[in-house]
């Protein structure tokens, strides 16, 4: 498929996969999918749902494991480590790559304890250092002056929207480099997902951003490089520019130009 | 027409038969009772003996008897809510589904003994293994009884937190493991903290259960009504003592009133676990 790169020459490619192969029990989901994702750049997954997209997304921290009767074949990397082989950790892992889901799902508790829960689990007592790790993780995600005067009350009294930036503040709490995102506006009004893909916006020089997403206009707004998947497989992955304008293959024009999906 | 009335009509009553019953028998307990509440007044009530049939001075203090109950109850929960919690935590979040399928049955089984069976295996088995590991005089005690109670009250407590458990939202779960939390960080920091409030009205009405059992703990109990908070020490609980006396008691008597009151003060401890369960559950939406 890497003919002629589609990167420029400097290119650090944060996230590997070779020839990966993902089955739910009996049925395969992925076929030979080959992929170099770039570090510090938006890189969105489009294709008709059930296209294997956000599955392809979930193995990136492991999320599949949690499924009973998965099985993956070929070889991940990330930050040049083989993540599924024998002994990787499964907990640095996942501090280093963060997920935000397609519905919002703070936990039932505080809007501290919401952001410091990350933290908390690593290992982090330090009430001073919480109060900073939480300051800092909800200004990263423009939500600190909406909720400052009001840390202590239930996150799930927040809107939808102030919600999933209350999930993205947690993703970031742990400090990882990679964000990986499920369609993280999908289920948000209009005005909640231009401050969402805002947001995405303000992130992607500091973070490497995987994001799901089966709206195309979202996808040529804020990614630098989309991938087209269709029935398990990778069909096309190029500069976002590209395959908005002049895509390769002939599937990945039917389903931009809407004739399908 | 009349036919579709008369149907409404029959269903209606069949309806409402049990809130009759329900009024029924509080005012029954209230009319029995009431006489005593003039002569010789409550305050009789509280006194700190129960001798019902004395040839010098007969005593209607049901504090012994109530203590008796809250001992029991008491050591029960002891044992009930780790056990029940812990097991509820297991069958929700660890078993795989064979064994899920497995224990689910036997906990449904448990709830089916009758209590005067294993008031059998309390009295056989349990009694004399207390007798001889605390080298007591007799194997009757508070403690006995617990540990009887906590059979009964299990099945109830494990299922409804079961439930409770289950019902936590999988994106928490989700969500908590993203964050790289291990599988007993987010039992314990997430699931358990949202499904408290199931787990909370299902002890509730596990106090309930235990609070108005009978026949087990008349059979195990040791039946003396002294006021003690020995575990190891013979009690009285109030629902034994209705069930042996009521049978000899002569109708009318101070005596038989104040086995109503015992009655009212059950009745009244019930209700109250039930409406405090009640409202968790429907506060926290785990209830429509």
């Amino acid at each position: 498929m890497v003919e002629t790169s589609i990167f420029p020459a400097d290119t650090d490619h944060v996230i590997t996969t070779r020839q990966v192969n993902f089955f739910y029990g009996e049925t395969q989901a992925l076929f030979d999918i080959s992929m170099d994702i770039p570090g510090r750049r938006v890189t969105a997954f489009i294709g008709p749902s059930g296209c294997g997209k956000s599955t392809f997304l979930r193995i990136f921290n492991r999320m599949n494991d949690t499924i009973t009767g998965t099985r993956l074949e070929g070889e991940v990397h990330i930050n040049g480590e083989n993540i599924y082989e024998n002994g990787s950790n499964v907990v640095r892992l996942r501090r280093k790559v963060g997920m935000v889901f397609q519905k919002s799902n703070p936990f039932p508790k505080s809007i501290f304890d919401n952001v410091a829960y990350g933290p908390r689990i690593h290992g982090t007592k330090d009430r001073q250092e919480l109060v900073e790790i939480v300051e800092k993780s909800l200004i990263r995600s423009a939500l600190w002056d909406e909720v400052k005067d009001r840390l202590e009350t239930n996150a799930i009294g927040l809107s939808g929207g102030q919600q999933q930036r209350l999930c993205i503040a947690r993703a970031l709490a742990v400090g990882p480099d990679i964000l990986l995102m499920d369609e993280p506006a999908s289920a948000l009004d209009p005005k909640s997902t231009i401050r969402i893909e805002d947001l995405i916006g303000e992130l992607r020089n500091d973070y490497t951003i995987v994001i799901v997403t089966h709206n195309m206009q979202q996808a040529a707004r804020i990614s630098d490089y989309t991938a087209f998947f269709y029935e398990g497989r990778l069909v096309e992955f190029n500069a976002t520019k590209k395959i908005f304008t002049k895509p390769r293959e002939k599937q990945t024009e039917d389903y931009i130009t809407g004739r399908f999906g | 027409m009349w036919k579709d009335k008369a149907m409404r009509l029959l269903m209606l009553s069949a309806a409402s038969t049990s809130i009759f019953l329900v009024a029924l028998i509080f005012i029954f307990l209230v009319k029995e009772a009431a006489p005593f509440a003039l002569k010789p007044g409550l305050d009789a009530l509280f006194d700190r003996q129960w001798i019902p049939v004395s040839f010098v001075q007969e005593r209607y203090g049901i504090l012994p008897l109530v203590t008796g109950s809250a001992l029991v109850t008491g050591l029960s929960m002891l044992f009930t809510i780790p056990l029940s919690v812990l097991g509820a935590i297991y069958i929700a979040e660890i078993a795989s589904p064979v064994e899920r399928e497995i224990l689910k049955p036997f906990i449904e089984l448990l709830a089916s003994i009758p209590s005067v069976v294993l008031g059998f295996f309390g009295l056989v088995v349990l009694a004399p293994l207390i007798k001889s590991l605390f080298g007591l005089g007799t194997g009757l005690s508070a403690l006995t009884g617990a540990l009887l109670l906590t059979l009964m009250a299990i099945p109830t407590v494990i299922t409804l937190s079961e439930d409770a458990i289950m019902s936590v939202p999988r994106a928490y779960k989700d969500a908590s493991r993203a964050l790289g939390a291990s599988d007993l960080q987010t039992i314990f920091q997430v699931i358990i903290p949202a499904a408290l409030p199931g787990i909370i009205a299902a002890i509730m009405l596990g106090v309930g259960r235990v609070v108005g059992e009978t026949m087990a703990v008349l059979m195990v109990t040791g039946n003396s009504a002294l006021m003690t908070w020995s575990p190891l020490a013979p009690v009285r609980t109030m629902t034994a003592t209705i069930a042996a006396e009521m049978g000899e008691v002569s109708f009318g008597s101070l005596h038989y009133q104040a086995l109503f009151w015992i009655g009212l003060v059950l009745l009244a401890v019930t209700f109250l676990l039930n409406i405090i369960a009640q409202r968790v559950l429907v506060r926290y939406g785990m209830m429509k």
